[in-house]
């Protein structure tokens, strides 16, 4: 049993060597899912919705008012990209649920979530203050908090890339270590039986606070923190 | 006493001391708990949004005891200090 990072499945020859790692396969196999789910969920829309569209129909209207309960009414046109991140977020923490490696329990996904968030607080802040306006507010309430104000803005990316990655990473961790430790377990009860049968029931009940838990709970701190994020940038 | 095994040995005490930061979180969000019962105390029908703050909020609080994890895991499993040697 040994708990590393993600291993490199295949490698492209360009610029010396791009390491293709399991972490872009999950992700490739979760895009798959979620397009071919979005089309087969969008066909054939009736006017008077019946069958799976008054669910579909129901997720979409939960996500537009929480988005204007967050961040107002003139911030609407976010709220595909608050659903788009829900979704992958939710359905990355849940693959390991199916025996794949999450591709959030690497840190380079929830990095790059992170990047953007950070990405769109200072251009949307810019759009709708300005320049100097955004300047100078990091100079409030008093000249002197100056340092603490940029590191400030830049310690929110890296909390939030590491709250996600932390959660889920060390939901991996427990879960492997505690096939192991039934199975080391099991070698010894039955003298060097190699089926783990002791492991059969208890790593499952652990995974419904590691993996579902965990994950629907992470998913939507990432939405709520985002918007709550670049709301108040924009005010 | 070799170099790698003495780098190792302190690599083991200092996942270990890491892990102590596990009592900050603990006590924030009991207090969070608290109050968040309080709070339905005092005003029963607003329970479901009391407890979507109040978990938004225990998450947020865990942020560090998950900084403190996962310098302990890097630690223990990957044992980048001796490489380092």
């Amino acid at each position: 049993m040994t708990i590393s990072g993600p291993e490199v499945v295949f490698t492209l020859p360009f610029f010396g060597g791009i390491p293709v790692t399991e972490t872009v396969i999950n992700s490739w196999i979760v895009m798959t899912f979620l397009v071919v789910a979005s089309i087969l969920l969008t066909r054939n829309l009736k006017k008077i919705p019946k069958g799976a569209q008054v669910l579909v129909e129901k997720g979409v209207t939960m996500l537009y008012d929480m988005v204007e309960d967050t961040m107002g009414k003139d911030k609407l046109f976010f709220a595909p990209y608050i659903g788009t991140l829900f979704l992958f977020s939710l359905c990355s923490n849940l693959c390991g649920l199916f025996g794949l490696r999450p591709p959030t329990a690497d840190l380079n996904t929830t990095a790059c979530w992170a990047v953007i968030m950070f990405l769109c607080i200072q251009f949307f802040s810019v759009q709708r203050h300005g320049l100097k306006a955004r300047l100078k507010g990091f100079l409030e309430p008093f000249p002197v908090m100056l340092p603490m104000n940029i590191m400030s803005e830049f310690s929110t990316p890296v909390s939030m890339s590491f709250r996600h990655y932390g959660n889920i990473f060390s939901g991996v961790i427990i879960s492997t270590l505690m096939s192991g430790a039934f199975a080391a377990l099991t070698a010894m009860v039955f003298g060097g039986l190699q089926i783990p049968i002791l492991g059969i029931g208890i790593p499952a009940v652990l995974s419904i606070y590691f993996d579902l838990f965990t994950g629907f709970i992470q998913a939507y701190i990432i939405c709520m923190l985002s918007m709550v994020f670049i709301a108040t940038a924009m005010d | 006493m070799s170099d790698k095994a003495f780098v190792l040995g302190m690599s083991a005490i200092a996942a270990g001391v890491a892990m102590l930061v596990g009592l900050g979180p603990a006590i924030g969000q009991g207090f969070a708990a608290g109050k968040a019962v309080e709070a339905v105390g005092r005003q029963p029908e607003a329970q479901g949004e009391i407890q979507k703050t109040l978990i938004v909020g225990a998450a947020m609080a865990e942020s560090t005891g998950i900084y403190s994890l996962i310098i302990a895991l890097i630690l223990i499993l990957m044992n980048p200090l001796v490489n380092m040697l």
